[in-house]
């Protein structure tokens, strides 16, 4: 790495290249006194700068993970920490199975559509879903919900935690002992308890809880889902300077990928639709734009395919594209009936 | 919270004095630049930015809660103006949720104004008849609201209460109706609105309707430039519902959709030509004000007629399909 590459104040790092510093084998042999003397600063700075440069050069030359490369990983190990992993179920089965099994930990999905079409739905039965235990094939996890529009109903989060409890329980009907051990934890009660819900207005807030989570993820162990919806709201209200918002939008998805990968949770972002012109007509497409498009492991779009409901998977870089229908009961997402009822006015 | 200070929020003296002299004031201006900017801005190591962010992060950060005690307090503080049409009150789990934005549909002459006047009524009566026993601001910018007809209401749902003397002039008393028709004018009575909803105990907010405020612009009319009329009323609307913990409902019209606007995405491309023919025939009826409008309101309650008649009497013949937002879709007969 180069002195110019340092993560050290602009000033601190013009003095050392100015001085004649442009390695750090050159910074090796010096003492900070003296390096103090030639750059013109206080001796704590130096002694800092100095610290920092051995901070680098010791950690280059230690061995993790892979003999070759620093904190690399063998795709073959990759793999198997992946069959690992647990999924979490959406509810829906022919949904599941586009997705790969559900929503996958240590990414980031992005799910948008028109209004009306479930996005909240879906991420309510998410955040219920995670916390199935794992005797029943589920997580056994907590979720962070995050709510930017104020859609969050609790009642309903309430509905759908009954509705995924009996549906287990139904499930597993035969397995007596294993009903008897959860019994406490298979209430609604206990899962609205194990969903933390943060309100947030304004995009000042939105930067802060994702800055936040990063302490409190460490104190609370068992988060395996946060929950975004939606994403867009406050961008699209607030921003004159789009510009700008590509850079704090960045900022944040970077920011939300390290968190998959350091806690080994899932991310659900929800995002809203705009028509775009391209191709000579107005299409639909999801908000943010097309720089905010790369920042998501994997996209999914719902819409409405006559009178039904159905997903599609946009962007993976694993999963098929493909599309399956879902319907919203009053127990939350479960697979599509025959027969669905759309309200004709959109 | 976005407007905190830098200077009060305890950070080290030598680290807010560097903030200031480089003019980020507050914490928005902090957290709108990316790290590595407010380095090169400040002049500092990173791992003090960092520490810096953070700190800053954790004191804007709202409070959590649980899911739980989200319910609990619904459960304490009332969380929903009950509509007294079963159906719906089961389906919205309680009725009008407070504290979000409700949204009534549908063609003209269907019964929003109407339905809108039972909410006043319901809204101002007593505890004891299953109201919220507080005042309602009504407003209304098509000039449709009819006292007269609000009396005769009353006195058919509820004959035991308009009985007595002066419960009328007391139930419509408490009903503050103001007209307005244009959105200027809309603006600035909605900041006005803020303080006189703590101050005088107001439980609704009906605004009927919010089409007639945009359709007034005289704008091109492309959709452009009337979503972005709207953006600030929107926000504006949301969080005095939130922050004074009341429903407020807003009434919509319609508009009749041509086909060749029918928006798809680029991998339904196909599927839509062989179906063009057919749809070319109907012509569809959408929601006015466009869709980030309707991205933004919680609950979308949407009339439609089916037998062919509305409005007999109190219990009418229309019949509410519920809309996919906010619920599921169920069908009431």
């Amino acid at each position: 790495m180069e002195i110019a590459n340092l993560p050290i104040s602009p000033s601190h790092r013009a003095k050392l290249l100015s001085a004649g510093y442009t390695t750090f084998s050159s910074l090796s042999a010096v003492s900070p006194s003296q390096l103090a003397r030639d750059l013109n600063i206080a001796l704590q700075e130096a002694s800092d700068i100095l610290k920092v440069v051995s901070d680098i050069t010791r950690s280059e030359s230690l061995h993790g993970g892979n003999a070759i490369l620093k904190g690399a990983q063998t795709a073959w190990d990759m793999l198997s920490e992946e069959q690992m992993q647990k999924r979490i179920t959406t509810g829906c089965d022919d949904l599941d199975t586009i997705l790969g099994g559900g929503i996958h930990c240590k990414e980031v999905t992005e799910v948008g559509g028109v209004p009306g079409i479930g996005k909240t739905q879906l991420g309510i039965q998410l955040a219920v879903n995670v916390q199935i235990p794992v005797e029943y094939g589920g997580l056994g996890g907590k979720a962070v919900y995050i709510d930017t529009e104020g859609s969050f109903m609790v009642e309903r989060a309430y509905q759908v935690a009954e509705g995924c409890i009996m549906d287990t329980l139904d499930k597993f009907g035969h397995h007596r002992k294993v009903i008897l051990d959860c019994q406490e934890q298979m209430q609604p009660n206990s899962f609205l308890a194990n969903i933390f819900y943060f309100r947030i207005c304004s995009y000042t807030e939105q930067i802060a809880v994702i800055n936040y989570l990063q302490k409190f993820l460490a104190e609370q162990k068992d988060v395996k889902i946060i929950i975004i919806d939606s994403v867009t709201f406050h961008f699209r209200q607030d921003f004159d300077d789009l510009a700008l918002r590509t850079r704090v939008l960045c900022g944040m998805s970077l920011k939300l990928m390290e968190l998959t990968k350091t806690y080994n949770l899932a991310v659900v972002l929800l995002n809203q639709v705009t028509t775009k012109f391209t191709e000579g007509s107005f299409q639909l497409t999801l908000a943010l734009g097309d720089s905010w498009s790369h920042a998501c492991t994997n996209r999914v779009i719902l819409y409405w395919n006559g009178n039904e409901r159905h997903a599609y998977i946009d962007k993976s870089p694993s999963l098929r594209s493909a599309s399956a229908p879902f319907s919203v009961t009053s127990k939350g997402i479960r697979n599509a009936t025959s027969q669905c009822k759309r309200v004709r006015m959109m | 919270m976005a407007n905190k200070l830098i200077s009060q929020m305890g950070l080290p003296p030598s680290i807010a004095n560097v903030f200031a002299a480089r003019n980020i004031m507050t914490a928005k201006d902090a957290l709108s630049l990316p790290e590595f900017e407010l380095m090169t801005l400040l002049d500092m190591g990173l791992d003090q930015v960092k520490s810096a962010v953070e700190r800053i992060s954790e004191i804007i950060c709202p409070p959590y809660q649980t899911a739980l005690s989200l319910m609990e307090d619904r459960v304490r503080l009332g969380g929903h103006l009950p509509t007294l049409l079963r159906g719906l009150d089961d389906a919205l789990c309680g009725g009008i949720p407070f504290g979000a934005l409700t949204e009534l549909v549908g063609p003209s002459g269907i019964g929003k104004t109407q339905f809108c006047l039972k909410l006043s009524l319901l809204a101002a009566l007593p505890f004891c008849y299953g109201g919220l026993n507080g005042r309602v601001v009504y407003i209304d910018t098509e000039y449709k609201f009819s006292s007269h007809r609000m009396v005769e209401i009353g006195k058919n749902s509820f004959p035991q209460i308009f009985q007595s003397e002066g419960m009328a002039q007391q139930m419509a008393g408490r009903i503050i109706v103001v007209r307005m028709s244009s959105l200027p004018e809309f603006m600035e009575r909605l900041q006005q609105l803020k303080f006189t909803l703590i101050q005088h105990d107001v439980k609704l907010l009906i605004v009927d309707s919010m089409a007639a405020l945009v359709s007034g612009v005289n704008d091109t009319s492309t959709a452009g430039p009337k979503q972005h009329l709207l953006r600030w009323p929107l926000s504006f609307l949301k969080s005095l519902a939130e922050f004074s913990r009341i429903p407020v409902v807003v009434t919509n019209q319609v508009r009749s959709q041509n086909t060749d606007e029918a928006f798809h995405y680029p991998f339904q491309v196909q599927e839509k030509d062989s179906s063009k023919n057919f749809e070319r025939l109907e012509s569809h009826l959408i929601a006015a004000l466009g869709i980030q409008w309707a991205h933004a309101v919680t609950i979308r309650l949407i009339f439609e007629a089916h037998s062919g008649v509305w409005w007999v009497g109190e219990r009418g013949a229309v019949e509410i399909l519920l809309a996919c937002k906010g619920g599921h879709v169920q069908h009431n007969p």
